[in-house]
């Protein structure tokens, strides 16, 4: 068997299903970018644009009522960044 | 079998589908279909029959909301033909890929352009490697028991595949047969309701159809693959059980004419009529001619079909599509890959007839018979009835 099979084809659910609920969870969407945001907190207003427009619902405010995008699932398309009306985030190479 | 009735081969499809009481309809119309669904919108509008009936706007939306709906653990039926059916081409790969057992008819038709509303088998024949079980009916009769016989095929758990159901566009479709209906109490005795393994359901979420990366696509192949080849089994295995209990007998590959005869004919379809006529009225004139019909096309029952054409020294390929810029048709290029390797080989020929709804008749059999005899015919294949000035 190849060393690069998941699993044996008789293992496999039913047409490929996947039957334990909440593992995408566990996917990391944010290894596929290329870039990553970064706020300037200087600059920032804590106004909360970019968690709102975020896409991949990644933005979250932290205890001191920044916020900060978990990094784990961002996917980098720096829509943030073009939203933030301070222009306080900057796209950066990963 | 009770009451013989004279109707439109349609209708009688349309019936065994109410029979096989499907929860779900979802279907477009289109040509030479269209008598199918559109009286089984009836039954549903009038409640004779207790479905959703999904009008969509076209065959891929058809697709995909039977793809949905046997998902959801309903008994799903649709019909189409040619264009409709490319339309449909990429779904129908997911339908076999999610296991999911949809009945499908296929009124067999010439595929575009030009526009052609007449049958032959292209449309099913692009449609080869889709990984659904794939049965061809004969007659009217034939046409309405397969499609009881098909839920039944395609739900058993040891399939859990979709299945189509062809039968000829206009040659079949539009024609009245008398046909004997089976009493409802006997149908549903055979066809006990959809027992799905695994649907959608809120209550225990599963993933049907998510990302196949490298690391899992070959296996879940493999797994349909595999299905599809065992399906041959079951395919058997009900058609025996239809046999002993309506005293039908459908094998998945049939022989007549003379015992042991030197040339058979291959045929697939509603054409098998024909020239079984004129394998009779040349055996009459003393000639040692057969007949052997494929049922069964997916998966293509090997073994039969050796054990039909064994002891013969010449076989006939009758094929209704173009596979262009090959060396054969379809059907022959089948023949020739399973012949390959086996020890004794008739000399094959092959022709390519019928295509767009062009007249196949008794005659027509007669000479191509005289021409194999005499090798008169190209080796590769030869497009029968083709005018040509050269
Ligand atoms: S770059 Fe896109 S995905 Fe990442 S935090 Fe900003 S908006 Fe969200
Ligand atoms: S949109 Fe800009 S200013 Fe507003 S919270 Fe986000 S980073 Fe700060």
């Amino acid at each position: 068997m190849s060393d690069q099979a998941i699993c044996a084809w008789q293992k496999l659910e039913l047409g490929t299903a996947i039957t334990t609920p909440g593992n995408a969870a566990e996917l990391r969407t944010g290894d596929w970018k290329t870039l990553h945001p970064l706020t300037d907190q200087e600059k920032c207003i804590k106004c909360g644009l970019c968690s709102l427009y975020c896409p991949e619902f990644c933005i979250a405010q932290d205890k001191e009522g920044f916020y900060p995008a978990d990094l784990f699932y961002c996917k980098g398309c720096g829509i943030c960044a073009n939203e933030c009306p301070k222009q306080a985030i900057t796209m950066t190479m990963d | 079998m009770n009451k013989a009735k004279g109707l439109e081969v349609s209708l009688a499809i349309a019936e065994a589908v109410k029979q096989a009481d499907v929860d779900v309809v979802a279907a477009y119309p289109i040509t030479p279909q269209t008598h199918i669904v559109e009286e089984l919108s009836v039954y549903v509008a009038n409640g004779e029959l207790d479905a959703e009936y999904v009008p969509v706007e076209s065959e891929h939306s058809a697709m995909s909301a039977a793809v949905g709906s046997s998902a959801a653990g309903a008994r799903t039926y649709t019909a189409t033909s040619a264009q409709g059916l490319a339309l449909m081409h990429e779904i129908l790969f997911i339908a076999s890929g999610l296991r999911l057992p949809i009945v499908m008819t296929v009124a067999n038709r010439a595929l575009s352009a030009p526009i052609s509303i007449w049958n032959d088998h292209g449309d099913i024949m692009s449609e080869r490697d889709i990984g659904w079980i794939q049965i061809f009916a004969e007659n009217g009769q034939e046409a309405y028991e397969l499609t009881i016989a098909a839920f039944k095929i395609a739900e058993d758990h040891r399939v859990l595949l979709p299945i189509c159901v062809n039968v000829d566009g206009f040659i079949l479709t539009h024609m009245i047969e008398p046909i004997n209906f089976i009493d409802q109490n006997e149908v549903d005795k055979f066809l006990p309701p959809f027992k799905p393994a695994l649907t959608l359901d809120p209550e225990k979420p599963v993933t049907m159809g998510p990302v196949g990366v490298p690391e899992v696509y070959i296996e879940s192949r493999k797994q349909c693959e595999q299905a599809l080849i065992n399906s041959k089994a079951v395919v058997s295995e009900v058609l025996a059980d239809w046999g002993q209990r309506f005293n039908q007998k459908y094998r998945l590959i049939e022989r007549n004419g003379a015992a042991s005869p030197k040339t058979v004919f291959i045929t697939m379809g509603s054409m098998g009529e024909t020239t079984m006529t004129a394998v009779k009225e040349l055996e009459e004139s003393g000639q040692s001619l057969g007949q052997v019909r494929i049922r069964l096309w997916r998966p293509f029952p090997k073994e039969e079909f050796l054990d039909a054409i064994k002891d013969v020294e010449e076989i006939i390929v009758i094929d209704r599509a173009l596979s262009p810029g090959s060396h054969s048709g379809p059907v022959a290029q089948e023949i020739k890959a399973l012949l390959y390797d086996q020890p004794q080989k008739p000399k094959i020929h092959n022709i390519i007839a019928g295509l767009g709804g062009r007249d196949v008749t008794v005659k027509d059999f007669k000479k191509m018979y005289e021409m194999a005899r005499n090798n008169e015919l190209d080796p590769n294949y030869t497009i029968w009835g083709v005018r040509s000035d050269a």
